[in-house]
């Protein structure tokens, strides 16, 4: 036996270090699905390798920084004339996207829409890899110390990049969205069809889980649908590239990230994040317009008529459902219809509906004024018991035109001085008349 | 007497100081983390550890020294990926072992030799690494015999180059 045993002394060795190793793999490969914690070995052989890293990103960042900002300044002229005209375009298109973006806010309160906010970020710099193509990681230089995560999210103004796989003192492990491990609820832009984005063997990106018989085509956006709850709701993942058959019942659909994961270069980690009820208070800034609207005198209130409510019907297709409320005032309406006609901005006959007896959580009319006007009402279930019948009922016609206004788009020109606006029945006791 | 195919002169067996031993493999894998993080096909077609690994065990003529030096690196790779621990440290000690069992058995002092067998080397790596992988971790992998063959030949060339200036370090024992 001894004899055996020395004669393959080597190749009883190499069995036996084998043999370990298999042994080694074959207890993460067990334990793999619990919730492990970092493996003291990963966190040595990573504090090995990375501070060199960091001291030549250092030095190269050190280089590059003085020879591109005192150096290299060719064309920085050009440039920046260029970069001024640019901004100045941004400008207006910002002026545009506010009152859009104000529209918007003002909507989702009225649905009492739950937003999800990035309340803090932390941005890192990309300081190495996996080094291998089977697992497709990044290291970053900011860890525990920036009170970093697990399960954070990792962003870049582009898109998503992946999530905080591992945190070590002052380094991280990202696991990249083009790793086969990775997985990230997404929903394409207009198709609204839902599925997980998942990594491939060889690097690519695929969208899973959407059924064969649904259209969706190449060029799509894909977005998160915050259902991983990793990723925010809304942000880019990439387009859809390619669509094909699956051999199931789902589609093999390509994607190409927002993000060029191959050339990252510094990231930002989504450290916080809130969810919070859109309010009133949230909606955008009161105009002077919309101030001085309401505090000019009216024109005296006409009763109500069926010509009025046709004329609302026509400013808007829903204002004819708002319509027949007015016809019937006894009608206790319901949450979601309230809101439906609000949204489809009619105004018009809810004040008459809304007595002191009806309970409705959110008249039309106070709410499609709201948005007409963008000013606040600081309280929906007063403005209904104001709207009794001993206040002089609000006129229809240039309430109707207000709200049209703003439910074309045109928040700014809700308040536009041609709509006159109809007092609010919340605002109707502060004003002048 | 075992029939070899290299002369007395070319079965010396040759040694490393410790900085050596200690900082080239160090260095082959801090170059294969931070390399890829401005060219990712470096990481998909070299692999430097693994030349690393070929070279000291062909220069040492001792497999259990060159199997032992296969699966610390090998290890240490693996560290450094998100996957299991062990599937590169496998791959490694297994090429590590071959390796210095060819370099006692063979001229590996020449160019063409060398280009040879690290050919088959990264071939025969690949290939433990897919089986580990596929069959025992249950990773996806995809095997491509082009890209395979490719990356096999760049790193042939790679590792003469390196091999080159490594052979510097030699120290005979």
């Amino acid at each position: 036996m001894e004899s055996v045993l020395g004669r393959y002394r080597n190749l009883v060795i190499l069995v036996g270090v084998l043999f370990l190793q298999i042994l080694g793999l074959a207890v993460q490969v067990k334990r793999s699905n619990d919730t492990e914690n970092t493996r003291l070995i990963r966190v040595w052989a990573v504090d090995a390798i990375t501070p060199f890293e960091r001291v030549l990103i250092w030095a190269q960042n050190g280089t590059g920084n003085l020879w591109h900002n005192y150096v290299y300044l060719r064309g920085v002229r050009a440039e920046n004339r260029q970069l001024k005209d640019q901004i100045e375009q941004l400008r207006l298109e910002q002026v545009r996207l506010n009152d859009d973006a104000a529209q918007a806010h003002r909507l989702q309160a009225l649905l009492a829409f739950k937003e999800q906010f990035i309340a803090k970020t932390v941005a890192a710099q990309v300081i190495g890899s996996s080094g291998t193509d089977a697992s497709r990681l990044l290291y970053i230089d900011k860890g525990e110390n920036q009170h970093l995560k697990r399960d954070m999210a990792v962003i870049t103004a582009d898109g998503i990049v992946g999530k905080v796989l591992q945190v070590y003192p002052s380094v991280s492990q990202v696991l990249l969205i083009n790793d086969q491990s990775s997985g990230v609820g997404t929903i394409l832009e207009k198709s609204r069809l839902q599925g997980v984005l998942k990594g491939t063997a060889n690097g690519q990106v695929a969208l899973e889980g959407v059924m064969s018989d649904e259209q969706v085509s190449p060029g799509e956006a894909v977005l998160t649908s915050g259902g991983d709850q990793i990723f925010p709701k809304g942000l880019p993942v990439g387009t859809v590239t390619k669509v094909s058959t699956g051999k199931d019942l789902f589609l093999n659909i390509g994607i190409k990230p927002a993000v060029n994961l191959s050339k990252l270069e510094e990231v930002l980690v989504v450290v916080e994040r809130q969810e919070r009820q859109t309010t009133v208070q949230d909606v955008g800034r009161v105009r002077a317009a919309d101030i001085l609207a309401q505090r000019l005198p009216s024109v005296p209130d006409k009763p109500p008529s069926p010509t009025a409510s046709a004329g609302a019907a026509a400013a808007g297709s829903a204002a004819a459902g708002a319509a027949n409320a007015a016809a019937k005032p006894a009608l206790k309406p319901e949450g979601k219809t309230q809101v439906g006609s609000t949204t489809a901005g009619s105004p018009v006959a809810t004040p008459k509906v809304a007595t002191p007896k009806v309970s409705a959580p959110k008249p039309a009319a106070t709410a499609a004024d709201q948005a007409a006007s963008g000013t606040p009402k600081p309280d929906v279930q007063n403005g209904a018991q104001n709207g009794s019948p001993n206040m002089p009922p609000p006129k229809s016609a240039p309430a109707a035109g207000s709200a049209t206004n703003a439910a074309s788009g045109g928040a700014a020109g809700g308040a536009a001085p041609a709509s006159k606006p109809t007092p609010d029945p919340a605002t109707t006791q502060d004003s002048p008349h | 007497v075992p029939i070899t195919y290299t002369s007395g002169e070319q079965v010396e067996v040759y040694r490393f100081s410790l900085p050596v031993t200690v900082g080239v493999p160090l260095l082959a894998l801090f170059v294969q983390a931070f390399v890829p993080r401005r060219f990712p096909g470096f990481a998909v077609y070299l692999d430097l550890p693994l030349l690393v690994t070929i070279f000291f065990a062909m220069a040492r003529r001792n497999p259990i020294s060159g199997l032992f030096t296969g699966a610390v690196i090998g290890l240490l790779q693996d560290m450094l990926g998100g996957n299991q621990i062990g599937i590169y440290g496998i791959a490694k000690t297994v090429v590590g072992y071959l390796a210095s069992s060819l370099g006692v058995k063979l001229d590996v002092e020449n160019a063409g030799a060398r280009l040879l067998l690290t050919l088959g080397f990264y071939l025969i790596h690949s290939a433990v690494y897919f089986t580990v992988a596929k069959g025992m971790v249950s990773l996806s992998q995809n095997w491509s015999w082009s890209r395979g063959v490719l990356a096999a030949l760049a790193n042939a060339f790679l590792g003469v180059i390196l091999y080159f200036f490594l052979d510097k370090f030699k120290q005979r024992a």
